[in-house]
């Protein structure tokens, strides 16, 4: 039942009755910011606040859920209002509603996870200046509609969160030599001494360049100066 | 000496760009050309030196608890936080100051709207600008230190996309790898200027 009504709307949204709820067309919406038109590595957008979460896994799980939720919501409610905002205060609105989203998530995470919330301290707030939410809200959500504008959304928050995840990933196992705080090293009985540029700011601007290096080798794309 | 501490430790200690990965995108996006990315510096400076003090006083005598009662509301009030309005206070206060600051530079003086008019809009969405509001307040700062840390931070930001942009000047004529051109480069960079900064630690008065 919940099927076919999200069947309709994903159709009426579309206008044609024959496009499907997953078309290849939105399935590439989904896809594409996962890997060629991924928001940080190729899009440079959304650097500012991640990657001081990526010291370890678990915060940077909890900062990437958090931006996939802020970003698609927003995305769905800015695609929702857009012809009703005069364009000249439509940063101020976007900001607004982007703000109260946060807040929501921070909110939710003071009750239910107090730790964790102050480990990410101020970075949750730092969501609302996140590029890539105000970023979808300009280039995607003011001139799509809004089951579309949802699946941008998704796609761009989980590309953001792969490529965190990942740095996150390297600087944990050689920062602290654990991952999701299981100490592997030490499980293995290998001797290893973690090594604390990993844990610095430094590690994630490196992790990232290789990242960043191998991806584009991969892609082949090629940036002009 | 408290207040030179402070100042020392936003702009090189803790830089906004090296330590807390702030401000990334206009950082990334506008380091190509020295002119541009000291006029992005030099208004964030601006910017930051204003928000951060005007957000200390909203969120001293608006948002913790009984400041709404200190503010003469009685002592119904007494028990009222507001905290969980500190995002959206603090946000909307950037944009309105940054629209304020742009209004009176363009009446003000023409030549220096025409140089950093274009990046004041821009400004809003800089991390580093809501980022050091919020540090501010996890740092329990009073009105004093809130200044200096606003411009301290700011001006590190300042140094840090001027050094930036001076490297990537030279480096249109260094043969990178076609994959790291650009961002790839950039970050490396960014590190070993990170690295650099590291050295700052400890330093104190």
């Amino acid at each position: 039942m919940a099927e076919e009504t999200l069947e309709k709307t994903g159709s009426a949204v579309a206008k044609k009755p024959s496009e499907p709820l997953l078309s290849k067309r939105r399935r590439k919406i989904v896809a594409d910011p996962l890997n060629e038109e991924n928001p940080i590595t190729v899009q440079v957008l959304g650097i500012c606040s991640a990657l001081a979460v990526t010291v370890k896994l678990e915060p940077t799980l909890i900062m990437g859920v958090s931006v996939i939720f802020v970003v698609a919501l927003s995305n769905l409610v800015i695609s929702l209002i857009r012809n009703y905002v005069p364009n000249r205060v439509r940063i101020i609105v976007q900001l607004s509603v982007v703000a109260t989203l946060v807040t929501l998530v921070a909110e939710i995470l003071k009750a239910y996870n107090y730790p964790m919330y102050k480990v990410l301290g101020a970075f949750v707030g730092l969501i609302i200046t996140n590029c890539i939410v105000m970023g979808r809200l300009e280039a995607f959500a003011m001139g799509n509609k809004p089951y579309e504008s949802v699946l941008d959304g998704l796609g761009n928050g989980m590309g953001y969160a792969w490529i965190l995840l990942t740095v996150a990933l390297f600087r944990e196992l050689l920062g602290s030599g654990s991952v999701f705080n299981y100490p592997v090293f030490a499980n293995l009985g290998i001797a290893y001494t973690n090594n604390s540029v990993m844990v610095d700011s430094i590690g994630a601007f490196m992790v990232l360049g290789i990242i960043i290096w191998v991806q584009r080798t991969r892609t082949g794309y090629v940036e002009t100066h | 000496m408290d207040l030179i501490n402070i100042g020392i430790k936003s702009i090189f200690i803790e830089n906004m760009i090296f330590a807390y990965f702030l401000g990334m995108c206009s950082f990334l996006a506008v380091s190509k050309k020295v002119s541009t990315a000291i006029g992005l510096g030099s208004a964030v400076v601006f910017v930051n030196g204003i928000t951060v003090p005007v957000n200390w006083i909203i969120q001293e005598k608006l948002l913790t608890t009984g400041a709404l009662a200190k503010l003469g509301l009685g002592s119904a009030f007494e028990n009222v936080n507001l905290e969980f309005l500190q995002f959206i206070m603090f946000i909307c206060t950037i944009a309105a100051i940054v629209q304020l600051v742009e209004m009176v530079i363009e009446k003000v003086s023409p030549a220096l709207y025409s140089n950093l008019g274009i990046f004041l809009p821009l400004i809003a969405v800089n991390c580093a600008i809501l980022g050091s509001s919020l540090f501010m307040v996890q740092r329990t700062y009073n009105l004093a230190q809130a200044t200096v840390f606003g411009v301290g931070s700011g001006v590190g930001w300042l140094l840090a996309i001027t050094a930036l942009a001076a490297i990537r000047e030279k480096l249109k004529y260094s043969n990178v790898p076609a994959p790291l051109k650009g961002l790839g480069i950039t970050m490396f960079i960014t590190g070993l200027m990170a690295f650099a900064f590291k050295s700052f630690i400890g330093i104190a008065l």
